[in-house]
């Protein structure tokens, strides 16, 4: 936000070792979630709540990529399909045993992140692309599994309906209730992910991204603290695929393909690596950026193309901007929107008396 | 100076007033909207690009002829790009602009879509996409597949195959190479229980996606199984790679059968033409060709307009398809108005709508389909058509085969 830190003086540990050390941080907060949590499930129509919902589910994906990605420098390309596993999971779990969300949610995300460990255990010797591919071959392995082994995939149209979550004993059936119920999980991954990176296993992750043999040499379990990293981030891969599950109703494979896995690391690389910022920006942009494509086209286009063109040009060019929009803010700023943001931050910081 | 400033404020005033008036005015105009999701890119462009044509046109010809009973119908054709978030956006969207009935692009969208549908009461149409077992209205109430679904595909493939073998299968052997996916394995149960029941050997050729590559599979059916018969259930690209590796394999054309979607005109001329493809059963739930009223009328608005006819309507299979499903909710239009007397109908009204289609052909284009409240699949009806020189020349009438196995099987799956 726009102020400075000076004339806070620390007095604790405790103040220094805070999450928001700033009084200034804590104020923004407060308005942001009062903005958030109270005022937009009231004053947004039901299509705008959709769209915010998909933008929530984004957001904790993305988040979770970021722990592998934008913090330990590993990389995956299977996301996609540990959000599959975690939808399953759940959907078993919900089914059959009739599990409550509390339950089934950190159940899908516990599955996965075993399936992601197992995962990870290749990136104890391979690094970057090597990497990327072995992760690819683990999306396509589950791919397959899902579509082939019919007691994970429930039959051959590998597709598991469930019902709306319900918190005590009220079914969440509409779209703002569904929001308040994402948006918790979003705070939860959020506020989880600051202390992650601010703990010892978080510094441990920074270390190996800075410089993998120097953090061995320190005494760091690189073995160990890879697979948490691909563990931690397979966790909220999962989750996300449960909250995917809840939102539409029904846990398919075919929602969980490779192009989803590309389009997650998308959204970190675009918002920007190795903060928690950076995947927000990221999970919105990526998400809304073909919504607001395709009204701005639909009310401009009628001046450059025939009305009876309009529905076979837009789709095209929606796609086309959106590919050059992506270009056009990595170049303009290649460590991402968060990155962007800061920028804006810093000048307004010292405005009017920059120099 | 300041005059001025008035005056154009004056000015700009009157102008969004008289905007306003006239937007006042068409939405006075009767009005019905149809939201559609209609892919022209992803992975189904190549079939969208054909399709999404056929149903603007369709629209387009039922509101130059003054509209149904009154209202204009309006399709807000949105593109989902194949994937399941977009497709729940355009959902909210199109029912939030007051979308009636829904057509629905993509299997697992329709899956997704499914629990929106009955908690919206909207119906939404899904021909050609997606669970079989949709076919059930009693499971699935607001899910119409209005066409032969896979296992109706599979069962009427066996029955044909019969035809062409004399009447017996006792003892031949069947090939069945499949895209493997969810809806490229859906067929299976229904082809396995009626392997027992006829008496044929099956063996199965899965192609792994993108299903590109699939030599060693062809190689397998035409030099060492040499099967009686090859059923190919493939999408996008691998219909013509099939085409193409059978033929460069020896394998005769006319022993091979494509469902519904290794059927087109496009994977013909992807296949390398007309000259290679000879023999290639094709397995249609809606008329190829433009020997149909609806698409002389069609040419005759273009011709009106000083246009040529639409592209699409060379590539007749997925352009019909598109005339298809955009006339299945004309007619439930038509239908619901009866219902409600003339009153703008809701999504609930259409659902009845599409339950009393019947009778409703189009001059042969669509199959006598007979949609109730249990079967939203309509009967199951397809016509087998064969390339024949430069064309794709009908082999069979309208028919369904095994149809009590099959609505057993939909009836189970529930």
């Amino acid at each position: 936000m726009f102020y400075r830190e000076s004339g806070v003086f620390k007095t604790s540990y405790a103040a220094d070792m805070a999450l928001m050390p700033l009084p200034n941080t804590r104020w923004a907060v407060a308005a942001l979630g009062v903005l958030f949590i109270v005022i937009a499930p009231l004053a947004c129509d039901e299509y705008t709540l959709s769209v915010l919902n998909l933008i929530l589910i984004a957001v904790v994906g993305a988040i979770g990529l970021n722990i592998l990605v934008g913090y330990t420098d590993q990389v995956s390309i299977g996301h996609g399909a540990f959000m599959s596993v975690g939808a399953y999971t759940a959907a078993h779990l919900i089914t059959q045993l009739h599990a409550p969300f509390w339950i089934a949610v950190p159940a899908g995300g516990l599955m996965a992140a075993l399936i992601g460990a197992l995962v990870g255990i290749p990136s104890l010797r391979i690094k970057g692309l090597y990497l990327a591919i072995a992760t690819l071959a683990a999306q396509l392995i589950i791919e397959w599994t899902i579509n082939h082994v019919s007691w994970v995939s429930g039959g051959t149209q590998a597709s598991i309906q469930v019902g709306p979550p319900s918190v005590f004993g009220t079914e969440l059936t509409s779209a703002w209730q569904m929001y308040l119920f994402l948006m918790f999980f979003v705070i939860l991954a959020i506020v989880g992910t600051q202390n992650l990176i601010r703990s010892r296993i978080g510094r441990a992750f920074i270390a190996i991204r800075d410089q993998d043999i120097a953090a061995e040499i320190i005494g760091i379990n690189i073995f160990r603290y890879k697979l948490w990293a691909f563990a931690i981030s397979s966790f909220y891969a999962g989750v996300t695929g449960v909250l995917y599950t809840y939102y539409l109703g029904i846990a398919n494979y075919e929602q969980f393909q490779l192009d989803v896995s590309i389009s997650f690391l998308a959204m970190v690389i675009i918002g920007g690596l190795g903060s928690t910022l950076g995947p927000i920006f990221g999970a919105i942009f990526v998400t809304l950026l073909p919504i607001v494509t395709r009204r701005v086209l639909e009310s401009v286009g009628g001046l450059f193309f025939a009305a009876s063109d309009l529905s076979a040009v837009i789709p095209s060019l929606r796609l086309a901007i959106f590919g050059g929009l992506i270009i056009f803010f990595l170049v303009m700023e290649p460590e991402g929107l968060n990155r962007l943001w800061r920028n804006v931050r810093n000048y307004f910081r010292t405005w009017p008396f920059s120099y | 100076m300041q005059n001025l400033t008035k005056g154009t404020l004056a000015l700009a005033g009157c102008v969004a007033a008289g905007l306003w008036l006239a937007g006042g005015a068409a939405a006075q105009q009767k009005e019905i909207l149809i939201g559609s999701q209609c892919d022209r890119t992803g992975p189904t462009q190549l079939v969208g690009t054909v399709f999404c044509p056929g149903v603007q046109d369709y629209v387009n010809l039922i509101n130059s002829q003054g509209g149904v009973d009154g209202y204009k119908v309006r399709i807000n054709e949105l593109d989902n790009n194949y994937q399941v978030p977009p497709a729940i956006e355009e959902y909210e969207r199109h029912k939030q602009e007051g979308a009636v009935s829904m057509l629905i692009w993509g299997t697992p969208q329709a899956e997704a879509l499914n629990p929106r549908l009955e908690k919206d009461h909207i119906p939404g149409t899904s021909p050609g996409f997606g669970a079989a077992a949709a076919a059930n209205g009693a499971k699935y109430p607001y899910l119409f597949p209005l066409a032969a679904t896979y296992w109706s595909q599979g069962a009427d493939a066996i029955s044909f195959i019969k035809g062409k073998l004399g009447d017996s299968l006792k003892g031949k052997k069947i090939a069945y190479l499949y895209y493997d996916n969810p809806a490229g394995l859906e067929p299976m149960p229904i082809l396995k229980e009626l392997q027992t029941n006829e008496g044929f050997e099956l063996r199965t050729f899965a192609v792994p996606p993108p299903g590109v590559e699939m030599s060693a599979q062809v190689l397998d059916i035409a030099q060492r199984y040499r099967p009686d018969f090859v059923i190919a259930h493939l999408f996008g690209r691998s219909p013509s790679v099939a085409i193409k590796g059978l033929k460069q394999a020896g394998y005769p054309l006319s022993k091979v059968l494509g469902l519904v979607w290794a059927s087109s005109e496009a994977d013909i001329a992807a296949a390398g033409g007309w000259a290679v493809a000879q023999g290639y059963h094709t397995m249609q739930f809606v008329g190829v060709g433009t020997d149909y009223p609806v698409l002389q009328q069609i040419k005759a608005m273009y011709q009106k307009e000083g246009k040529p006819p639409p592209q699409g309507m060379q590539t007749s299979v997925y352009y019909n398809r598109g005339i298809q499903d955009a006339a299945v909710h004309i007619e439930a239009l038509r239908n619901a108005l009866k219902l409600t007397g003339g009153k703008p109908p809701t999504g609930e009204d259409m659902k009845k709508g599409f339950e009393m289609i019947k009778d409703f052909t189009l001059g042969g284009l669509l199959p006598p389909l007979e949609v109730t409240p249990t079967d939203h699949e309509g009967g199951g009806w397809v016509q087998i058509f064969q390339v024949q020189g430069d064309k794709l020349v009908k082999e069979t009438e309208w028919f369904h085969a095994y149809r009590d196995m099959v609505l057993k099987a939909v009836n189970a799956a529930s």
